[in-house]
């Protein structure tokens, strides 16, 4: 090994050291490619509650269509509005839709898998089977019905992604926390005296969440990906609202004619969905343990996770 | 002040696996309980603290301090669990919690029994690992479970479960799963700490060499049922039992005598990176 080489694995040692876990993070590729990315739009979203180069809604017929620039950096889309303005405004429904579908996932997710997994055989086996029953309707599409029905809101993705992947986590949860509550781990701290909450908190939870964070991180891209999808058919976000989904099904109608414009929110809901998933897998790798100082084979054997897809 | 098991019986799915098993320990004896497995020794050690599953039927009388724990509500028996009667597994691969500290986990019954702060349990787990003869106290706390080696592990299950000093300590085949000088190394500890501190031991095991290292008096179990109960000397001198003869046997055909192993616990796997 090179010097150089040596002298830089030494230095991500020692940051690992002083950040603790988010060093580690920082250290892995993948890991401090998803932090900047949800850095990045969080940021984004924060400003954007506050300050926008223009009014994401002023038209302004003068400008219609101007390339990239000083002025418009991102340039204008068909009624004059600045496209990177729109982008900004969009992050922050993008936030609000990640964020609030991967709390209520994860409130939803965490109370199924435990009614699943630690209470009696008949409430386990019957919130077994409505988890099985309610995995088998795609998200989307229920959606796409309550919006339908209802009408679209930014309200209905959040609900809708959030229960969606709630079941989800809960179906992957579930038999993880079986397999953790008969270990002599769990055991042990019971006759150590822990009372079933303590033994949830110190024993049960930290083992299935590896399992959790990785599902969590994948929901909150499908929520993202949801939300432009939905605002994308017109089932989502009021055509007032800012969002990535609305302006890009706006600007491809001129695909041909303006090309350049629409590849700005293609590629702002890209870069998020995969900096979330990276981010996830990044947090996985970093806060499990016995993954730290394995290299190689042995590091790749035991970052396998099969993946449920939604 | 004493454990004493009177009549125990537990049923699985409608058979009778330990039937009728009395015998006491009372306060500062050493005690073990042997027998080949299937016996049901270890059950009965599950049984005293309440930790067998639900499916398990217990019978009898479970004596803690003239008290019986069997009575007991859930939160009175967790105060006892780890506080009073302490307990070890033969796994201390499985029995840790592979993501949390061993400093944190030595310390557990610690601080949910006596309210600890943080900072206090901390600088006790260091004490705790000194008393355990682990290598470099101070940064051996600070690890995870998997970078230890077995015997390591198992001083710190046992560190874990002398943290409250508990009058009693159940030990339930903690050597098995070690090999015969981590063996030596950990019984020697184990009987030392119970013997200078006064606690009692209730050990488990199926080898009347590793017994007569640590206990004083044997209760000899087959197929749920107590056939001999008498002092280690006499188990070993004058067996009773066609069933401790075989046990003796076993413990005589296995090379390792225990009596003459000097104890050397290498700290194989300790700077395992």
């Amino acid at each position: 090994m090179s010097r150089a080489a040596l002298r830089r694995q030494r230095r991500a040692r020692l940051r690992a050291r002083r950040w603790g876990w988010l060093g580690r993070l920082w250290a892995l590729g993948t890991g401090r490619f998803g932090l900047l990315v949800v850095a990045a739009v969080t940021l984004t979203a924060l400003v954007a509650a506050v300050w926008t180069p223009f009014d994401p809604q002023q038209v302004d017929l003068a400008a219609r269509w101007s390339a990239p620039g000083l002025d418009h950096p991102l340039g204008t889309d068909g009624s004059g509005r600045d496209i990177l303005s729109l982008l900004m405004a969009g992050a922050r429904t993008t936030i609000l839709v990640a964020v609030g579908a991967g709390l209520i996932a994860t409130a939803l997710g965490l109370v199924l898998a435990a009614l699943g997994a630690l209470t009696t055989r008949v409430v386990r086996e019957s919130v077994a089977v409505l988890i099985d029953i309610l995995i088998a309707f795609p998200v989307l599409l229920i959606a796409m019905m309550i919006s339908a029905v209802w009408g679209g809101s930014l309200a209905v993705v959040v609900w809708s992604v959030g229960i969606g992947f709630g079941v989800n986590i809960a179906r992957v949860t579930r038999p993880e926390l079986r397999r953790v509550l008969h270990s002599d781990v769990v055991l042990a701290g019971k006759a150590a005296g822990l009372t079933p909450v303590q033994n949830l908190a110190r024993h049960l939870l930290p083992h299935v969440a590896p399992v959790f964070i990785v599902q969590l991180s994948w929901g909150m891209a499908v929520a993202v990906l949801a939300e432009a999808g939905l605002s994308y058919l017109g089932f989502g976000a009021p055509v007032t609202d800012p969002s990535w989904g609305l302006l890009l099904a706006e600007l491809q109608q001129y695909l041909t004619v303006y090309p350049l414009s629409v590849l700005w929110p293609g590629l702002a809901i890209t870069v998020t969905v995969l900096g979330l998933n990276l981010l996830g897998d990044g947090l996985r790798e970093a806060t499990d343990p016995t993954l730290r100082t394995a290299r190689g084979a042995a590091r790749a054997a035991r970052t396998h996770m099969p993946e449920v897809v939604a | 002040m004493s454990l004493s098991v009177q009549d125990l019986t537990i049923d699985i799915g409608g058979r009778r696996v330990v039937d009728g098993v009395s015998f006491t320990v009372p306060d500062g004896a050493r005690v073990g309980l042997i027998g080949e497995s299937g016996s049901g020794k270890s059950l009965t050690a599950l049984a005293i603290l309440g930790l067998l599953p639900d499916a398990a039927t217990v019978g009898g009388r479970i004596l803690w301090d003239d008290r019986d724990l069997r009575d007991l509500d859930d939160r009175t028996l967790a105060r006892i669990r780890g506080r009073e009667i302490g307990m070890v597994f033969q796994e201390p691969q499985t029995a840790l919690n592979p993501v949390r500290r061993v400093g944190r986990q030595m310390t557990e019954s610690l601080r949910i029994h006596t309210g600890r702060s943080r900072a206090d349990a901390a600088s006790r787990a260091i004490e705790l690992a000194e008393r355990m003869a682990l290598p470099d106290p101070a940064r051996i706390v600070r690890r995870y479970p998997h970078q230890l080696s077995g015997g390591q592990r198992q001083r710190v299950a046992l560190a874990a479960a002398l943290a409250c000093a508990p009058r009693l300590i159940i030990a339930d085949e903690p050597t098995t799963a070690l090999d015969v000088t981590v063996q030596a190394g950990i019984l020697t500890l184990l009987r030392d700490l119970v013997e200078d501190e006064g606690r009692g031991l209730l050990f488990i095991t199926h080898d009347l060499a590793v017994l007569s290292l640590v206990a004083t008096r044997g209760v000899v179990l087959h197929r749920g049922r107590v056939v001999e109960d008498a002092p280690v000397q006499a188990l070993l001198t004058a067996p009773a039992s066609e069933i401790t003869r075989g046990l003796l046997r076993d413990a005589r055909a296995t090379s390792w005598s225990p009596q003459t192993q000097t104890p050397s616990e290498t700290p194989q796997g300790e700077e395992r990176r």
